[in-house]
């Protein structure tokens, strides 16, 4: 049979990310990948030598909507690497409390879009629900759903107080129930077995070739976790399992990320009972000439940031390499031999960075309206009858 | 293997190839060696002491260019970072794609924004500039006049 190039992107209907995938398919069979990026380039490494220290760390908030803690974190890391310095204990808690918050949102956000590719759209609701709870949770410590900005070079911008901290304890307790739900929903689902067992295999050795981070390495069996093996913020204060699986599958990358949401709530949990008390932030004065690297284990893997500074108050170069750097060209390894109808899921198995930061629930403060989820699933209801109405469908 | 066992390890493996030795914290070592070595130093660390490739950053110092290739051990918690200098009349560099994947994207980003030629890269196409961006241009150099938008239209984007 010939050979057919199906091209996908830079516009992709799922995806909100612009990416080109060139697919050589030899009847189902993918033969060859070719990817294309850049088409989202921002020159976000030469704006940061024009902002100062302090100002770089909101510019680099907003490389991904998701990340938006990560990037700022590792950044945040490699100022103080370069002094170098430790940030009081209150702030590398309050850290872990944010850090771990935006895991369990982008996981959960994975989730549901990996369901929605598959088909399985039940996922994709109840994943997306619950990531709202988290969001409500993150709004009431950091006052932002996403963007926290919480981080400075030095420690934390904004204190956790005390009165804050049993109503997330509480937030995070219910939703537990459901994550349980989900978590099995998910792992003995049979459908989601059929389409996701042996689809889209990463071997550990081309894991470790291709030097894949995260949850794409970790469920190929290459136990790499900054968290665990770097230790930096609270997280070598507590009991918690790094989760690592075996095959490599699409299957594989799903449970390690649903796993490792219980892990997160565990940390959260932890950190927001034995917050010590203290300084928040370690004031530097100025930055001496040097370098530093700061990385961080983010939700998709390894932030890597270098920064070297010339002893001005700005960064005379900052190199900012996120996780899907590394794991986007996996797909060669990955995507060969299988079926052209697999290729989305193979191809949203490592989380590549979506910005997605819309809000669900609508408050209208000044006519003191609340609309609640009940209220919503109403509105659109009668959105439905109106359109059937108007359409004449019965 | 721990932190000094490595150290030493290195520096006794390649003491030939090694100009300086920068040893900053607990957790960080930049060491820089002759341009020359990259490929075998590189291959010392990432099959035999197993770090895996974290990225490379490129850096344009007026005098050089400068790229550091930044190596991490995981299992002792230390950052290795190989620096090379580079003439910035002709930046040229053996490639480390043949050796091991991880280094192809990056070898590819550094030579469209910094102008670095790696010999023996298996596809060194643009990787974020767009096709048509003007040849021999490049953003992240000094003398780059990123204001100077007319010169660049002028070369035909």
């Amino acid at each position: 049979m010939a050979k057919t190039i199906v091209p996908i992107g830079p516009y992709h209907p799922l995806q909100e990310e612009p990416e080109f995938f060139t697919l050589t398919v030899d009847g189902e069979k993918i033969i060859d990948i070719d990817v294309r990026v850049g088409y989202n380039h921002r020159g976000i490494e030469k704006l940061s030598e024009s902002k100062t220290f302090d100002q770089s760390t909101f510019v680099i908030e907003r490389i991904c909507g998701i990340c938006s803690t990560s990037h700022p974190f590792a950044y945040t890391r490699a100022v103080e690497d370069i002094i170098p310095m430790e940030v009081p204990e209150r702030a590398k808690f309050i850290r872990t409390i944010i850090a771990e918050g935006e895991r369990i949102h982008s996981h959960l956000l994975w989730l549901g879009l990996a369901g929605h590719f598959l088909g399985y759209n039940t996922v994709y609701m109840w994943a997306w629900k619950l990531r709202e709870e988290i969001l409500d949770a993150m709004e009431i410590l950091s006052g932002n759903r996403q963007n926290y900005a919480m981080f400075k070079p030095g420690g934390v911008r904004r204190d956790i107080k005390a009165e804050d901290i049993p109503v997330v304890l509480k937030k995070i307790d219910s939703i537990i129930p459901t994550a349980v739900m989900l978590k099995k929903a998910v792992i003995d689902d049979p459908v989601l077995h059929a389409r996701t067992k042996g689809v889209g295999i990463l071997t550990k050795e081309n894991a470790i070739n291709y030097s894949a981070l995260g949850p794409t390495a970790r469920a190929s069996g290459v136990a790499r976790d900054l968290r665990k093996n770097c230790p930096y913020g609270a997280y070598d204060r507590m009991e918690w399992d790094m989760i690592v699986t075996e095959n490599g599958d699409v299957f594989d990358k799903v449970v390690v990320r649903v796993l490792e949401l219980f892990e997160s709530i565990k940390i959260i949990k932890w950190c927001l009972n034995n917050l010590p008390k203290g300084e928040i932030d370690a004031k530097i004065k100025d930055i001496p000439p040097g370098e530093g690297i700061g990385h961080i284990e983010a939700p998709r893997g390894e932030t890597f940031h270098y920064v070297r500074s010339d002893g001005t108050n700005r960064p005379a170069r900052h190199k900012v390499r996120a996780p899907t750097f590394m794991n986007l060209p996996t797909y060669k390894a990955t995507i060969l031999g299988q079926t052209l109808s697999d290729a989305t899921i193979i191809l949203a198995a490592i989380d590549p960075c979506y910005c997605c930061t819309e809000r669900v629930a609508v408050r209208n403060i000044k006519g003191k309206k609340l609309l609640h989820g009940e209220d919503l699933v109403r509105m659109s209801q009668q959105k439905t009858e109106l359109l059937r109405k108007k359409m004449g469908v019965k | 293997m721990n932190r000094e066992e490595t150290l030493e390890g290195i520096k006794d493996k390649f003491k030939d190839d090694i100009i300086e030795v920068f040893d900053k914290s607990a957790t960080r070592v930049y060491i820089e060696i002759k341009p020359e070595a990259l490929v075998r130093v590189a291959n010392y660390a990432f099959y035999d002491l197993e770090a895996r490739f974290g990225i490379a950053s490129g850096v344009d110092t007026r005098e050089h260019i400068e790229i550091l290739y930044h190596f991490i051990q995981e299992e002792v918690n230390l950052i290795i970072s190989l620096r090379v200098k580079l003439p910035k009349d002709k930046p040229e560099i053996d490639s480390l794609a043949p050796s091991f994947e991880a280094a192809n994207w990056i070898e590819r980003e550094i030579h469209e924004l910094l102008g670095v030629n790696f010999r023996g890269h298996p596809d060194l196409r643009r990787l974020l500039l767009p096709d048509a961006w003007p040849q021999g241009v490049y953003p992240l150099r000094r003398d780059y006049k990123e204001w100077d938008k007319k010169a660049i239209r002028d070369r035909g984007v």
